[in-house]
C-alpha cells in the first residue's frame, strides 16, 4: 500500500499561514507582544515586578527585542516558591484550565490557562500537525497520556481544531493500540518515541507489519531521542517521524516542531520567543553555538513566562529552511543542563527517588538508577542495597519491602519503576559525587 | 532450647552461594544445615552453624547483611505421619509456622526439622506439653 | 415556591419544555432519526423487515415497531458499521470494553460533541456548577467517555478545569486543597477513597474546599452518598450515561436529588421486562432502553442498556420536565463494574486461555475492603505446571495478571491454586462471587 499525504506535494494548509510571516513583520509583532506581556507581568505578578524594580527596570525599558537581555530569568524554583498561584497574571475567574507536572519535591508545579491561552495552545498544536503534513482528513491516534500532563490534551485539542478524527486512546494497552491502528486505518500517531518503538516491536511479535498499515506520520516528543532512532523508526515502519518540542511551563507541546525537511525544530516564534545562552555566564550564544534554551511566552495571559530557563541544551540552526518557514529552528534536544532525566515523557529528579526511599526505610540506603530501553520502551530500575535494618529472614517480609518501595516510587514519580534489592556494596562507590543515574538508553 | 539461625541476603544470580560458605569454611566454622529460599530477584540463605556468634560477626564484618533469628529444632519420628503429629500440636493454637526445613541428617529412626515460629517460646511450651522432643542447642551446634 | 438546597439554575431552557411540546418534538426528532438511519445497513434491513419507515412514525407509540439494538449488534458491525454519516465528518472516537477482546467503538461529529458538552453542562449546572468554580476531574481520560464528557461540559460552562485523571490519590488531595477546588468529578468509590485518605491526613470537612461533587460511571447507594457528604462536607450528585448512547449526559440529578432527569429532548427512554421485553409500569424496576434521537454520527434505536432502574413520571419541583430515573440497581447480564470499568467474566476466561498451563476452572471474587474494588481471580493449575520453584510460580502468576490487564483492562490479584481444588458445578458454573453485594455496597 502506498502512503500518500493528506495534502498532496506542495499542499498548503491555511492554518500554517503565520509560519511564513516575513521576518521584519515577525520581529515587529514579537516586539509589540513582548512589550505587552512584560507590562502584563509587571502589573499583575509581584514576583516579576520586584525583580524588575531591583534591576531598575520597568515596562518602558523594553524598546527593542535586544532589550529582552535586560530582563530577569525565570527558573523552575520560582514556580515552586510561588506555588500555587504566585505567578498568575489573571484573576481566578478567567482561568479555565490548570495543568501540573511533578516537581523535585513534594509539591507539583502548577500552570494555568485562560480561554485565550487554550486557544493559542490549540492553534500552535494545530500548526504543528500541519507542519508535518497532517490535515483534516487524517485519523490521529493520540497515545500521549491524558490528564495533568500537557501532552495528551494539547495534542487532542490541536487535532480536534484541525478537523481531523481524534482517537483519544491515551497511553498503555499496547495490543489494543495496534488493533485500533489497524481497524480504524489510523494515519497519524502521537506518542513518545520510545513508546512507538515498543509498539513496533509488539506489532512484529503479533505479525503486524507497519508497512501494511495506513499510518504515515508519527509526532514524537516529551523525551529526548536521536537521529539514529529516527532512522530506525522510519525504516522499521515506513512512516515519517517528526520531533515535537514543548514544556508545560511554557504551554505544553507545540512550542516547536520539525517540518517535512526534518532539519531542526521550528519554534512558533510569534508566541514563544527563543534565546540560547551559555548556562554558566548567562550570555547569548553565537548562532550555531550550543547553549541553554530560554523561552519567553509572548501571548500567554494567565501565566506569562519571561525568559524561562528550560535547562534544555540545544543550538540555533543557521540559515533559512527549505520549507520557506521564517520561524527560527533549534536542533533536537540532546541533553539537559541538570541531573533531571526524562523517562516515558515524565520528568524525574534523583531527589524524588531519594525521598521515596527515605519514606519507606527511614534512612537513605545506597541506590542507583539504571535506565534502559527494552523493546523500545524506557525502563527504570532502582537498585537498592539491603541494609541490616530492613533485612528479614522471611521471604514475605522482603517481598513486602520490595512492593512498598515500588509503590512509594510510583506514587512519588507518577510512573512505575522496578526495584531490585541488591547486596550491600553491590553498587559501585565513587569519589565525590555519587553517580546516581546510569543511562543505558543510547539516546545518541 | 531455642537455637540461633543466621540469615543472609543474596541476589539471585549464579555463584552467589559460594562466597559466604567459603568465608565460614576458612574460619573453621561448620555449617550444620542450610536452606535457601528464593524469589525471581533475590534469595535468603538460612544457616545453622557450629559457632553462630563468630559466624555472625565474621559475615557482618565481611559486609553481608546478616540477621540472627531464634528457631526451634524438633525431633520428628522418621515414619509416615511423623511430621503430622508435630503439626497437629499447632493446629488449634495461635502460633504460626513462618517456615521450616530439614536438618541435614537424622539420628537413627528420627529426623530433625528446623522451625521458625512467630512466637518460639509459646511453640516450645506447646511442644513440651505434647511430649515432643525439642532438640537442645548444644546437640545441634556440636554434632 | 419550593425551598432548595441552593439556587435552582437551569442551563438550557429546553430542560423546561412543557410535556406536550416535548412529546411533539420527540416525534419529529424520531422521524428524522429513522430517516437518517436508512443509511445504516443494520437498520435499513430491520426497517424493511418490520415494514416501517420515517413516514410511518406518527406518534411515540410507533417506537414499538422499531428494532431493539444490543451490544452484540454493535460488535457484529465492528468497528464502525453503525455510522450514519460519512467518515470524513467524524472528529472523535471513543470506545468501551466488550465481552470479548474487541471493544465496541462509538463516533462523534463536531455537532455531536457540541450536543454532548451541552448535555453535560445541563446536569453540572443543575448540580451547582458555576462559571467561577474550579472543577477537579479525577475520572480517567482516554477511550472511556467519562472524563471527556464532563471536561467539555465544565469547559462550556466556563469553569476552570483541573484534568487530574485517575490515580495517585495523594497528589489529587494536594491539588484539591492547594488549588481550592470547588467541584469533584469521579466515580463514587474513588471519591470515598479520597475522602478516607483525607480523613487519615487530618482534614476535617470544614477544611476541605469542595462544595459539590458529580459522580457516575458505576452504581452506588444512598449510604455511600451520605458517607461521602459527611466526610467531605459537600453535596454529591448522581449522573448517568453510557458510551453507546453518548456517554455521561443521558440523565443527571437536579437540586431536589430525587432521581435523575432524563434529557428527553435528545433521548427516548423505555423501561422493559428483560425477559418478555414488555414495558413495566412506572415505579417498577426494569431494563432501560434508550434511543439517541439527535446524534449524527451514530444515532441508536432502542439500545438495551442492561441497566435495571425505575422510572418516575411525577413532576419535579425544580421545573425540569424530563422524566426521572432512579439509581441503577442491577444488571440484566453478568457484567461487573470494577472501579468504573466494565468487566465481563468471559474476558477473564479469554485471558486465561492465553496463558499456557492454566485449567479452565476459575473463580472471580470481587470485594471492596476499603474504598476501592479489588478483584481476586483464583485459577487452577494443570498438574504438569505445578512447580515447587517459587520463582516459576511468580512468573506464571504475573503472566496471567498481565493478560487480564490486556483483555479486561483491570488489575486483578491472581491466586494459583492446586489442581482439583475449586468447586465443580453441574450446569451453569458459578464464576463470580461479589462480596460488595453481600455488604450492600452496590
Amino acid at each position: 500500500m502506498t502512503k500518500t499525504a493528506g495534502h498532496g506535494f506542495g499542499g498548503f494548509n491555511p492554518v500554517s499561514a503565520p509560519d511564513y510571516l516575513p521576518v521584519p513583520l515577525l520581529r515587529d509583532l514579537q516586539l509589540a507582544r513582548l512589550q505587552q506581556i512584560v507590562r502584563r507581568a509587571y502589573e499583575n505578578v509581584n514576583h516579576f515586578r520586584e525583580q524588575m524594580n531591583a534591576r531598575g527596570l520597568n515596562p518602558d525599558s523594553i524598546k527593542s527585542l535586544q532589550d529582552i537581555g535586560k530582563l530577569p530569568f525565570t527558573v523552575k524554583n520560582d514556580l515552586r516558591d510561588t506555588y500555587p498561584f504566585g505567578l498568575f497574571a489573571s484573576p481566578m475567574g478567567d482561568i479555565v484550565r490548570l495543568h501540573a507536572s511533578s516537581g523535585t519535591t513534594g509539591k507539583p508545579i502548577v500552570v494555568a490557562y485562560t480561554k485565550d491561552d487554550v486557544e493559542v495552545w490549540t492553534s500552535a498544536m494545530m500548526r504543528a500537525f500541519a507542519a508535518c503534513g497532517v490535515g483534516s482528513g487524517d485519523i490521529i491516534q493520540n497515545a500521549y497520556g491524558y490528564g495533568l500532563f500537557t501532552g495528551g490534551l494539547g495534542a487532542h485539542y490541536g487535532g480536534e481544531a484541525l478537523g481531523a478524527t481524534v482517537i483519544p486512546i491515551s497511553g498503555g494497552n499496547t495490543d489494543r493500540q495496534i488493533m485500533v491502528m489497524k481497524d480504524f486505518g489510523v494515519t497519524a500517531i502521537a506518542c513518545t518515541p520510545s513508546y512507538f518503538l515498543h509498539l513496533l516491536e509488539r506489532a512484529s511479535e503479533l505479525g503486524v507489519d507497519f508497512h501494511d498499515l495506513r499510518v504515515r506520520v508519527g509526532i514524537f516528543g516529551a523525551e529526548p531521542w536521536s537521529e539514529t532512532m529516527r532512522r530506525r523508526i522510519e525504516e522499521m515502519s515506513g512512516i515519517k517521524a517528526y520531533d515535537i518540542y514543548g514544556l508545560s511551563e511554557i504551554v505544553g507541546p507545540g512550542v516547536g516542531i520539525e517540518c517535512s525537511c526534518q532539519c531542526g525544530l521550528h519554534i512558533f516564534e510569534d508566541h514563544f520567543y527563543p534565546e540560547i545562552i551559555d548556562p554558566v555566564t548567562n550570555t547569548p550564544c553565537a548562532e550555531g553555538e550550543e547553549g541553554e534554551l530560554v523561552l519567553t511566552t509572548l501571548s500567554k495571559q494567565a501565566m506569562p513566562m519571561i525568559r524561562y530557563r528550560t535547562r534544555d541544551i540545544t543550538s540555533f540552526v543557521e540559515g533559512q529552511c527549505a520549507c520557506g518557514r521564517t520561524l527560527r529552528r533549534i536542533k533536537r534536544i540532546g541533553r539537559r543542563a541538570d541531573d533531571m532525566f526524562i523517562i516515558r515523557g515524565v520528568n524525574v529528579f534523583p531527589s524524588q527517588i531519594e525521598s521515596a526511599l527515605l519514606a519507606v526505610e527511614g534512612t537513605l540506603p545506597h541506590y542507583q538508577i539504571v535506565l534502559t530501553r527494552e523493546k523500545g520502551l524506557d525502563q527504570m530500575e532502582v537498585q537498592v542495597e539491603v541494609t541490616a535494618e530492613v533485612f528479614s529472614d522471611r521471604i514475605g517480609a522482603l517481598e513486602a519491602l520490595h512492593t512498598k518501595l515500588e509503590s512509594e516510587l510510583e506514587h512519588t514519580l507518577g510512573i512505575r519503576a522496578d526495584v531490585r534489592l541488591v547486596e550491600p556494596h553491590a553498587i559501585q562507590r565513587s569519589e565525590g559525587k555519587a553517580k546516581r543515574v546510569i543511562d543505558k538508553r543510547n539516546l545518541g | 532450647m531455642k537455637i540461633h539461625q543466621l540469615s543472609l541476603f543474596l541476589e539471585n544470580k549464579p555463584g552467589q552461594l559460594t562466597a559466604p560458605c567459603r568465608e565460614l569454611a576458612d574460619a573453621g566454622i561448620d555449617i550444620r544445615t542450610l536452606s535457601l529460599a528464593d524469589t525471581q530477584q533475590f534469595g535468603i540463605l538460612r544457616l545453622i552453624v557450629s559457632d553462630w556468634k563468630r559466624g555472625y560477626e565474621l559475615l557482618r564484618d565481611k559486609g553481608y547483611v546478616v540477621k540472627d533469628t531464634e528457631v526451634v529444632a524438633i525431633e520428628v519420628p522418621d515414619r509416615p505421619g511423623g511430621l503430622l503429629e508435630v503439626l497437629k500440636v499447632f493446629e488449634k493454637s495461635a502460633v504460626n509456622i513462618e517456615y521450616m526445613y530439614a536438618f541435614t541428617f537424622g539420628r537413627g529412626d528420627k529426623a530433625v526439622l528446623i522451625f521458625r515460629f512467630d512466637d518460639p517460646d509459646a511453640a516450645i511450651a506447646l511442644l513440651n506439653s505434647a511430649g515432643i522432643n525439642v532438640v537442645g542447642s548444644v546437640e545441634v551446634y556440636n554434632r | 415556591m419550593a425551598e432548595f438546597l441552593f439556587e435552582n439554575r437551569i442551563w438550557d431552557p429546553a430542560e423546561k419544555l412543557p410535556r406536550n411540546e416535548l412529546q411533539a418534538l420527540q416525534v419529529r426528532r424520531l422521524r428524522d432519526c429513522v430517516a437518517r438511519l436508512e443509511n445504516v445497513p443494520f437498520y435499513r434491513k430491520a426497517f424493511a423487515q418490520g415494514n416501517v419507515n420515517a413516514d410511518r412514525i406518527r406518534s411515540l407509540d410507533d417506537l414499538k415497531r422499531l428494532p431493539l439494538t444490543t451490544k452484540a449488534d454493535l460488535r457484529e458491525h465492528y468497528p464502525l458499521g453503525f455510522l450514519a454519516t460519512p467518515r470524513s465528518e467524524i472528529v472523535r472516537i471513543h470506545g468501551s470494553t466488550g465481552t470479548t477482546g474487541k471493544p465496541t467503538f462509538v463516533a462523534y461529529t463536531r455537532d455531536d460533541l457540541v450536543l454532548w458538552a451541552n448535555l453535560c453542562a445541563r446536569f453540572l449546572v443543575a448540580g451547582g456548577l458555576r462559571p467561577e468554580h474550579m472543577v477537579h476531574i479525577a475520572f480517567g481520560y482516554g477511550l472511556f467517555t467519562g472524563g471527556f464528557g464532563l471536561h467539555y461540559g465544565a469547559e462550556l460552562v466556563g469553569a476552570a478545569i483541573v484534568p487530574a485523571a485517575a490515580g495517585n490519590t495523594e497528589r489529587q488531595i494536594v491539588l484539591i486543597n492547594d488549588l481550592q477546588a470547588d467541584v469533584l468529578v469521579c466515580t463514587p468509590s474513588y471519591a470515598l477513597n479520597i475522602a478516607e485518605m483525607m480523613r487519615a491526613q487530618g482534614y476535617t470537612p470544614d477544611k476541605i474546599p469542595l462544595k459539590f461533587a458529580h459522580f457516575g460511571g458505576e452504581p452506588w447507594t444512598e449510604d455511600m452518598r451520605l458517607e461521602i457528604e459527611r466526610q467531605m462536607g459537600l453535596l454529591a450528585f448522581n449522573n448517568y450515561g453510557l458510551s453507546e448512547v453518548i456517554g455521561p449526559g443521558v440523565s443527571g440529578e437536579c437540586v431536589v436529588r430525587n432521581g435523575m432527569h432524563i434529557q428527553e429532548d435528545h433521548f427516548l427512554v423505555e423501561c422493559i421486562d428483560p425477559d418478555t421485553l414488555e414495558p413495566v409500569p412506572y415505579g417498577e424496576p426494569g431494563e432501560l432502553v434508550l434511543t439517541a434521537l439527535t446524534k449524527q454520527a451514530m444515532p441508536i434505536l432502542r439500545y438495551r442498556t442492561r441497566d435495571i432502574a425505575r422510572l418516575d413520571p411525577t413532576p419535579c419541583p425544580c421545573g425540569r420536565t424530563g422524566i426521572r430515573m432512579g439509581r441503577v440497581i442491577g444488571r440484566s447480564d453478568d457484567m461487573l463494574i470494577i472501579r468504573g470499568a466494565n468487566v465481563f467474566p468471559s474476558q477473564i476466561e479469554e485471558a486465561l486461555l492465553r496463558v499456557e498451563g492454566t485449567a479452565p476452572h476459575y473463580l472471580i471474587e470481587v470485594d471492596r475492603p476499603g474504598t476501592l474494588d479489588e478483584v481476586t481471580v483464583r485459577v487452577e493449575l494443570r498438574p504438569e505446571r505445578f512447580s515447587d520453584k517459587m520463582s516459576q510460580m511468580h512468573v506464571l502468576r504475573e503472566d496471567i495478571e498481565r493478560q487480564i490487564h490486556i483483555v479486561a483492562g483491570i488489575r486483578a490479584n491472581v491466586e494459583l491454586v492446586a489442581p482439583q481444588t475449586l468447586e465443580r458445578f453441574i450446569g451453569k458454573a458459578k464464576r463470580v462471587v461479589d462480596h460488595r453485594k453481600e455488604k450492600g455496597l452496590i
